[in-house]
């Protein structure tokens, strides 16, 4: 049953998410987070930091580790087949046999609707995030810790996956400082 | 011989394309024009064009069709699996380690202070969603198909299936 639940979850994910694997995030967390409940919040927020840290696409390694997470190694397959194997197979019979069907109005207008749709998913799933991040620190160190990413991301145009890459080391390796910022969210 | 190349040729793709399948397109393009000659540059971007019409993650079904015409079904699997396996491998490999100290308080905080940073990574995506969306289609529709998604996401909170394909057929027939 949950391998089914499994299938469903990512085929669901795979054939609806446009845009490329980026765009499924929102339905990812949908799926996993709030419907089958098979991670928290938590959970889902580090998986997703972590697939953001390392290169490849996005959403085969998502599919693959909360299938794995879920049901071993056969749930893993499970998911990602799910999540690829539907649109490739799309792709395939499409370029195949139907070549002019991208260029048909009705199909470039649908992939143009569609884009502000996941717009709005990607901004309720950040004003998630920033909801939880002031939960946390409380109004003023998020404001810092946000202005901080800010700058580093986008100003300084440092890759994300330096950016988490050193969040990581900073808080698996430093004892002291763990200390400190748990005293400054303390006080 | 050829099932190797087309290994190498989605193997470099995948461990080198940071910032999911889309960021992995011109290195899947290098190899496969450039390098392997398989296809022409328009062909490339044929397929592009058909690809991004089509749901579902943009770097599998380039590995897959691709994989297909050069090599069959085995062809296609080996283009999938060499774009998916490395890095999910990776992964599993480090959430494992992550999860086997979840309740200490560094992956804790780890957890905690990871979260701005990725929050300034979806509101960068979101903007650029919003800023295609402007592009494409105009301030007015963006606005008229965002407020109402965003209205029968969150306040009437209709499943994500139904709003999106709502709106494809919204596309199809008033965008076209």
């Amino acid at each position: 049953m949950t391998h089914w639940h499994l299938f469903l979850a990512f085929f669901r994910v795979g054939i609806l998410g446009y845009g490329g694997g980026p765009s499924s995030i929102p339905l990812v967390k949908n799926e996993v987070v709030d419907k089958y409940k098979w991670m928290t919040d938590d959970e889902f927020s580090d998986v997703l930091a972590l697939g953001n840290a390392l290169p490849g696409p996005i959403a085969t390694k998502m599919a693959g580790y909360i299938g794995w997470q879920v049901k071993g190694v056969l749930g893993m397959l499970n998911a990602i087949i799910a999540s690829v194997v539907p649109t490739i197979l799309l792709m395939i019979v499409l370029l195949t046999f139907l070549n002019s069907f991208k260029d048909k109005p009705w199909v470039l207008g649908m992939a143009k609707a569609v884009v502000p749709v996941v717009g709005v998913m990607l901004a309720v799933l950040t004003v998630d995030f920033l909801k939880k991040v002031n939960a946390h620190f409380g109004v003023k160190l998020t404001i810092g810790l946000l202005v901080g990413s800010l700058i580093l991301l986008v100003l300084l145009n440092i890759h994300p996956a330096i950016v988490i890459g050193v969040v990581i080391v900073v808080s698996l390796f430093s004892k002291q400082e763990k200390q400190e910022v748990k005293e400054v969210k303390a006080s | 011989m050829i099932y190797w190349h087309i290994f190498w040729a989605f193997f470099l793709p995948g461990i080198l394309g940071y910032g999911g399948g889309p960021a992995s397109i011109p290195l899947v393009e290098k190899e496969v024009v450039d390098r392997y000659g398989w296809v022409t540059e328009n062909e490339f971007s044929e397929m592009l064009a058909m690809g991004n019409a089509l749901p579902g993650p943009i770097a599998t079904k380039m590995a897959g069709y691709i994989g297909f015409q050069e090599g069959g079904v085995i062809g296609a699997f080996i283009g999938v699996f060499a774009t998916v396996a490395p890095s999910l491998l990776l992964m599993i490999a480090l959430l494992r380690l992550l999860m086997k100290f979840k309740d200490s308080p560094k992956v804790n905080l780890l957890t905690n202070l990871v979260r701005p940073v990725i929050a300034i990574l979806l509101a960068m995506m979101t903007i650029s969603f919003f800023q295609n969306s402007y592009d494409g289609i105009g301030i007015y529709q963006t606005v008229f198909i965002g407020v109402l998604s965003l209205l029968l996401l969150e306040k009437v909170k209709v499943h994500p299936a139904y709003v999106i394909a709502g709106s494809l057929v919204y596309g199809a027939i008033f965008l076209a």
